[in-house]
């Protein structure tokens, strides 16, 4: 596949004005699945969590769930959406074995929540209001393998082995309108959004909120037209951007790929597009053509759904504090200069950092260790900080072990790294490793004395006022007390000395 | 008179995965022309006051509670496959969407 021309970036946002309009798939975690008693779980083993409604057998009967029902309204009313007081599924026709019954179950006509509005702030501090067209119900897909071919992809592929596990399992998928006016933050933008969706539904309990677990999923739209011109121009669907970063990214791509192709007098063509992650680039996938009619109509087995004014009125007094609120509150709680306050946001840390400080951490601290040695390590790992192994509790605990003097930053280092290893509480790895700090003054002055009688004119040159040369003794008492002293109460006890 | 075309019964043969023959299709755009306008008659009796409806019985919210209930067994939401493999069912690939 060649590889596409790319714009420069400023260039193309030079002449081209971009439009970006995003899809999120929210899959939700109820018990069990959207029209079955199926447990929603998809990660057993393949079709064991399958009945004659979710494999499509004729004659089976689907019943909606009540609690996704529920779970929808709340995620519309968090949107700011009015919800629809009748709505029923529809039939969305298309032949692919990912669901067995010809068509997916799906809203088409009226959808559970529709106009809303969200509020989003991009990392330079600037804020955009995405307006929200619709949020509809539906059923998610089973997972496809497909086996044989070089890459075990599906190109060349000789078969493809059919688990229904995540057939039926309910689904809210979030449709903005086009979003204009974002300009070279676009990109940003579309990021941020996902990432605001993503704290709500988190805050709301509705779904576990995962990306890489495919809880949250974007499709990302896409068109370019030159500055000043009404028409829209053509648009392409990203799919499978599946962490924030990739958003982002893809985004970006396709801008740049979009004006290279305008300014040498081409035309975009309408389809969808697969981004690809290790490349960073997106390549093409099926134009959109007669496969898009899906001759919906309404479903037959399901009756409508005519959420009670009580019902919706329950659900919106039961609403967190909503993302901007929070983050408004949390800021002021906290302290932050508005910079580490902003990159605590972008980098996606406020929820750890909350709860290492309600486990008793204070804030600067929880702060330091998330967007510091956490977020290093994470990176390192190629990994989301809430993929490592640490609780906000246990951050909470070093913190304080910190705080308190019984370990030192070096040691609380060792200590992290050791829990994320699986050794066990902070306070468990400090006493089986004796790693509490010599606190204990006389071992501290004993190794200091030691320390002096191997640079004799260390006192003199302080009392004279090279205080820095202080910096000798400590490292000496650091060393024979193999890292565990209060390198700051070593420095007292020496500065002590120099003014006997 | 309806607006069924040999163009659009193609067009949904082609969607339905059906394949049909030159003389299938005038027959079925016939058929299909005959069985539209009867319905349509419909649209004599109604304006723009009568609501939509996809039930002809008044029924609304039926629900399950989220509770789970018994799935199949592998084996026996297998069994009815023309084919499988490791607990899969087992499909022609299809080039599409990943």
């Amino acid at each position: 596949m060649a590889k596409a021309n790319l714009m420069d970036y400023d260039k193309a946002l030079e002449l081209y004005e971009v439009v970006i309009g995003l899809e999120v798939h929210i899959e939700l975690n109820t018990k069990t699945k959207m029209f079955c008693g199926c447990k929603n779980d998809f990660g057993d083993e393949p079709n064991t969590n399958v009945c004659p409604i979710c494999i499509g057998l004729p004659g089976s009967l689907p019943v909606v769930n009540r609690k996704a029902v529920e779970s929808s309204i709340s995620i519309g009313l968090a949107l700011g959406c009015s919800i629809a007081p009748t709505g029923g599924f529809s039939r969305k026709n298309y032949f692919y074995p990912d669901l067995a019954k010809n068509y997916q179950t799906s809203q088409f006509r009226d959808p559970i929540a529709f106009d809303g509005q969200l509020d989003v702030e991009v990392p330079s501090g600037n804020k955009f209001t995405v307006l929200i067209e619709r949020a509809h119900m539906e059923e998610d897909a089973g997972k496809l393998t497909h086996i044989g071919g070089a890459t075990g992809r599906i190109q060349g592929a000789e078969y493809s082995l059919v688990d229904y596990n995540r057939a039926g399992v309910p689904l809210v998928e979030i449709v903005t309108k086009p979003v204009f006016g974002a300009g070279a933050e676009a990109p940003e933008l579309a990021a941020a959004y996902v990432r605001s969706i993503r704290e709500i539904v988190k805050a709301l309990g509705v779904s576990d909120a995962r990306m890489e677990r495919g809880n949250v999923r974007c499709d990302a739209n896409v068109s370019i037209r030159p500055h000043g011109q009404d028409k829209l121009g053509t648009r392409t669907e990203t799919k499978n951007v599946n962490s924030l970063r990739s958003i982002e990214r893809a985004v970006r791509y396709e801008i740049q790929r979009q004006a290279a192709i305008l300014s040498a007098g081409g035309t975009i063509t309408q389809e969808t597009r697969h981004w690809h992650e290790d490349k960073g680039s997106t390549s093409s996938g099926r134009p959109k053509s007669d496969a898009d009619d899906y001759r919906y109509f309404p479903e037959p087995d399901l009756v409508p759904v005519e959420p009670s004014t009580e019902l919706i009125e329950k659900l919106r007094a039961l609403l967190p504090e909503n993302p901007a609120d929070r983050r408004k509150r949390l800021a002021a709680e906290w302290g932050f200069a508005e910079m580490e306050f902003r990159d605590v946001v972008n980098a996606g840390l406020m929820d750890f950092i909350e709860e290492a400080v309600a486990a008793g951490a204070k804030p600067q601290a929880a702060r330091k260790w998330y967007s510091g040695e956490i977020a290093r390590i994470a990176n390192s790992e190629d990994k989301d900080v809430s993929e490592m192994n640490i609780t906000p509790a246990q951050v909470a605990e070093i913190a304080t072990l910190v705080e308190s003097g019984k370990i030192n930053d070096r040691i609380a280092r060792e200590v992290l790294s050791a829990v994320l290893a699986g050794e066990g509480s902070p306070t468990e790895i400090v006493s089986s490793r004796n790693l509490e700090v010599v606190s204990d003054d006389g071992a501290l002055i004993a190794a200091i004395d030691e320390a002096l009688a191997k640079q004799p004119d260390v006192l003199e040159k302080i009392r004279e006022g090279k205080v820095q040369a202080a910096g000798a003794v400590i490292g000496a008492v650091m060393q024979a007390m193999k890292g565990q002293a209060d390198a700051a109460r070593v420095r007292e006890l020496v500065l002590e000395r120099a003014n006997q | 008179m309806s607006d069924v075309t040999p163009h659009l019964v193609r067009h949904l043969a082609n969607l339905a995965r059906i394949e049909l023959d030159e003389s299938e299709v005038v027959r079925f755009t016939e058929q299909l022309g005959l069985i539209l306008d009867s319905v349509a008659k419909i649209s004599s009796a109604i304006d723009e006051n009568t609501p939509s409806t996809s039930h002809p019985i008044p029924l609304t919210n039926v629900f399950r509670e989220d509770i789970i209930e018994p799935s199949l067994s592998q084996e026996q939401a297998l069994s009815g496959a023309p084919d499988q493999g490791q607990g899969r069912f087992r499909v022609a690939a299809i080039l599409d969407e990943e």
